[in-house]
Formats: C-alpha cells, sequence, structure tokens
C-alpha cells in the first residue's frame, strides 16, 4: 500500500501540490489532469524520484525519504520518453542495466533478460542498437527493463503519449497484462475506463476520486 | 558511431581488455618511430594487419567505408598538405597512420558489447580509486556517451528542420539554443531514469 499523508510539493515559489492524503491500494489506478496540474510530480513522489517538502509518502512502511533505495525496488517507473529511459546503447544490455544495479548474479540476469525480451516481442533485437527501434518498441524495452526488476507497483508517466495509435494499443495491452499494481498518468481517457480508481488532479488538489464511469465523464465536463 | 556487429570469430571473443590495450599500444608505436621509412613500413603493416582483422571478424565492407568516411576530408587535407611540404613519403605516412588507427579503434567497437567495454574500462581504471575517481562511474558516463551520440544527432536534426521552416538555418543561435535547451531537460529525465532504475555507483559494476 502507498500512504499520501499532507503531502504538499513546490519548485522554489511554485506551489504544485497542495495537502494531499491518500491511500493508495487498488489494482490499476489512473491519474488525470490539465498540464501543470501537478499529476507528474505526485507519479514522481510515489518513487521517492522526488521527495514532498510537506508531509509523508510510504511504501509498505517505508519512508521515500529515509528508505528511497528500498522504495524504489518496489516501486518501478515508467516514463514520458523512453528515449530518456534508455541509457545503454544496445537493447540487451539496456534491459540488463536495472538487474546489475540490484546486484544479481550473471545466469540470473541472463535468465530475467530473455524472459523480460521474449514476453514483448523483442528477443530477436537483443543485439539491436536501442536507437533504431521504433517509438513503440522504445516504449516497450523501458516497460520490460523496469519489468524485469520485478517491482510490486509500476508508476507511468504519459507512456503514450508520444505513440502512433497502433502503438498506444500495444503500451495499453502491455500494462493492462501486468501482474503488478499500476498508477497510470495519462490523457487517454478511453484506456482508463476499466481501471479500478480514478484520480482528478487541478491546481495541485485531488479534486474528484472515484470510480471511472463517475470521474471520467466529470473530468471532460470540468475540462470543457 | 558504430554499433557492435554480432559474432563469435576470435577477435569478437578476444577479452576486451586486451582489446583496448592493443589499441593503445599500436597507437603508441604508430607515432613512436623516428625514421620516416621505418614508420611508414609500420604504417602499412598496421593497416594489413587491421585489414585482416576485419576480414576474420567478418565485417561486411561497407562498414569498413562507414569507419572511414567521416574522416576522408580530414584525411584528404593532410595528405595534400604533406605532399606539398614533405613530399609523397610523408603523405603516405599520414594517410597509412590514421587509416590504420581509426579502422583499429572501429574495429575494437564492432567486435565488442558496449557492456562489456564497460566492464573492462572499469576494472582498467580501478587502481585510480585512491585517487578519487569512481570506475563505475567512468564506465556508465562512457555507456551514456554512446547511447546518446545518436541521440543528440536526431535532435540536433530536428531543431535544424524546425528553423529551417521559419527561415533560421544560418543563424548559430537558433540552432544551439534550442538544442542546449533539450540537452539540459533530457539529462534531468535520463539522471531520474538511472535513479529509478536502482543505480548505485558504489557497489555498480560486480
Amino acid at each position: 500500500m502507498i500512504e499520501i499523508r499532507h503531502v504538499g510539493h513546490a519548485f522554489g515559489e511554485r506551489v504544485v501540490l497542495r495537502d494531499l492524503s491518500l491511500d493508495l491500494t487498488e489494482r490499476r489506478i489512473a491519474v488525470v489532469g490539465g498540464n501543470g496540474s501537478g499529476k507528474s510530480t505526485f507519479a514522481r513522489l510515489l518513487n521517492g524520484l522526488l521527495l514532498p517538502t510537506q508531509g509523508t509518502v510510504r511504501v509498505d512502511g517505508l519512508d521515500t525519504r529515509r528508505d528511497g533505495k528500498a522504495v524504489r525496488r518496489k516501486v518501478g517507473f515508467v516514463f514520458q520518453n523512453p528515449d530518456n529511459q534508455i541509457v545503454l546503447p544496445v537493447v540487451a544490455e539496456d534491459l540488463a542495466f536495472g538487474l546489475r544495479n540490484l546486484g544479481l548474479r550473471r545466469d540470473e540476469i541472463a535468465r530475467r533478460t530473455d524472459e523480460a525480451l521474449r514476453r514483448y516481442d523483442l528477443f530477436d533485437l537483443r543485439d539491436h542498437p536501442a536507437h533504431l527501434l521504433s517509438g513503440g518498441q522504445k516504449q516497450l524495452l523501458a516497460i520490460a527493463g523496469v519489468l524485469a526488476m520485478a517491482p510490486d507497483v509500476i508508476v507511468f508517466d504519459e507512456p503514450t503519449t508520444l505513440l502512433d495509435l497502433r502503438n498506444k494499443r500495444r503500451i495499453a495491452q502491455a500494462i493492462d497484462g501486468l501482474a503488478q499494481r499500476a498508477v497510470v498518468v495519462s490523457h487517454d481517457l478511453a484506456f482508463l475506463e476499466h481501471f479500478d480508481r480514478v484520480l482528478v488532479f487541478e491546481d495541485g488538489r485531488v479534486v474528484i476520486d472515484d470510480r471511472p464511469s463517475v470521474a471520467l465523464p466529470a473530468y471532460v465536463a470540468m475540462m470543457s | 558511431m558504430t554499433p557492435y556487429v554480432p559474432g563469435e570469430s576470435p577477435v569478437h571473443r578476444c577479452p576486451p581488455g586486451a582489446k583496448i590495450l592493443a589499441l593503445i599500444a599500436t597507437g603508441t608505436a604508430l607515432f613512436a618511430l623516428p625514421r620516416l621509412d621505418m614508420a611508414v613500413v609500420l604504417a602499412l603493416a598496421a593497416l594489413a594487419v587491421t585489414g585482416l582483422l576485419y576480414w576474420i571478424a567478418r565485417i561486411p565492407a561497407r562498414l569498413v567505408l562507414a569507419q572511414l568516411r567521416p574522416l576522408a576530408w580530414i584525411l584528404a587535407v593532410l595528405v595534400l598538405v604533406q605532399l606539398a611540404l614533405d613530399g609523397w613519403l610523408a603523405g603516405l605516412l599520414v594517410a597509412a597512420r590514421l587509416s590504420a588507427l581509426v579502422l583499429l579503434a572501429g574495429l575494437v567497437t564492432l567486435t565488442t558489447r558496449s557492456a562489456d567495454l564497460i566492464e573492462a574500462l572499469q576494472r582498467g581504471l580501478a587502481w585510480l580509486k585512491p585517487l578519487g575517481v569512481n570506475p563505475a562511474k567512468a564506465g556508465l558516463a562512457i555507456a551514456l556517451t554512446l547511447r546518446f551520440i545518436p541521440v543528440l544527432a536526431a535532435i540536433a536534426a530536428e531543431v535544424r528542420e524546425a528553423q529551417r521552416a521559419r527561415g533560421l538555418e544560418s543563424s548559430l543561435v537558433a540552432l544551439t539554443v534550442p538544442v542546449v535547451v533539450r540537452m539540459l531537460k533530457m539529462s534531468d529525465d535520463i539522471a531520474a531514469a538511472i535513479d529509478a532504475r536502482s543505480y548505485d555507483p558504489d557497489r555498480a559494476g560486480h
């Protein structure tokens, strides 16, 4: 469970999140909101990439401020632009990057790398330069790289924004198929319809917190 | 930028550390001989051996040429200057020496996985630890450089295209400012991505 208590965040003078208190327990949680509403900052607080300027974020009792490393093992993160997330030049090497950081044995790294590559049809591209992959393949590689580290929860920050329709569907299917819990920041409302819970952000606050059937139409009305 | 070409040849299987050392040794030897005729013989021999190694590694000819293409103009100018100032032997020496060196360096990256190259560099730099150099960080820096050269090239091309659409292609400021801004923004995201994947420089590289 992720517990958020009286969390606020500011970049210098600019306040982006105001006094949030939430418990995140559902299997699929969507985060929506306009540009600058604070949703990406919220996502980054969940695995300690950002530390709140006020309040606490706890993951299974671990405080992101004190136990950052342990929290990041439990909560994986997939960024909007896979180009910024793929850090090594070759597909299989990049996938293994996180596993090496976990200090796993070589044979275990190889086993998990192959498994994750096969899952997303990237196995034949294992020795391929990462920059030559298509946008969809890059995002799948980014997801595979996080998934191979076996986190309990994966946070996605607008994972389909830069993709064409076919790749959007492919990534949505990949996220649907995850055994892990997922928190997904997205503007793709159709993809969020069968989620368990939707948080609507506006001006650094959660203004709607409900089932998609209630929250999404209310959000659309709010934005129009 | 030369990507890795997978293979099982003896050149591929040679330990990465040995390849780097051989490259350093050859580079030093090529510039160490004081006598012109001996230096020319050595440079031509190095070029021939390099060619042989490419053949053993089964690297396609188009990739060999791709190594030399970016160098072609510089090489042509250098050779012409040497020809004019010191005669044909000096021109030949410059051409053979530079080509051998570039091709040999290209061969190392073509036949070595970057992860293995980085690991070898980390081991090779371990002795610098007491001087405050962190070999794991140095290794990651090299890996990131290899990874992001094509990404930066793509960004530069995108910006150039956007500025051309606005008729600003000849303005250096209009080209460099957006590229630098995007690079800085990107570097923040990359640092976050590395953090998100549990990178710890004190225990990396094991």
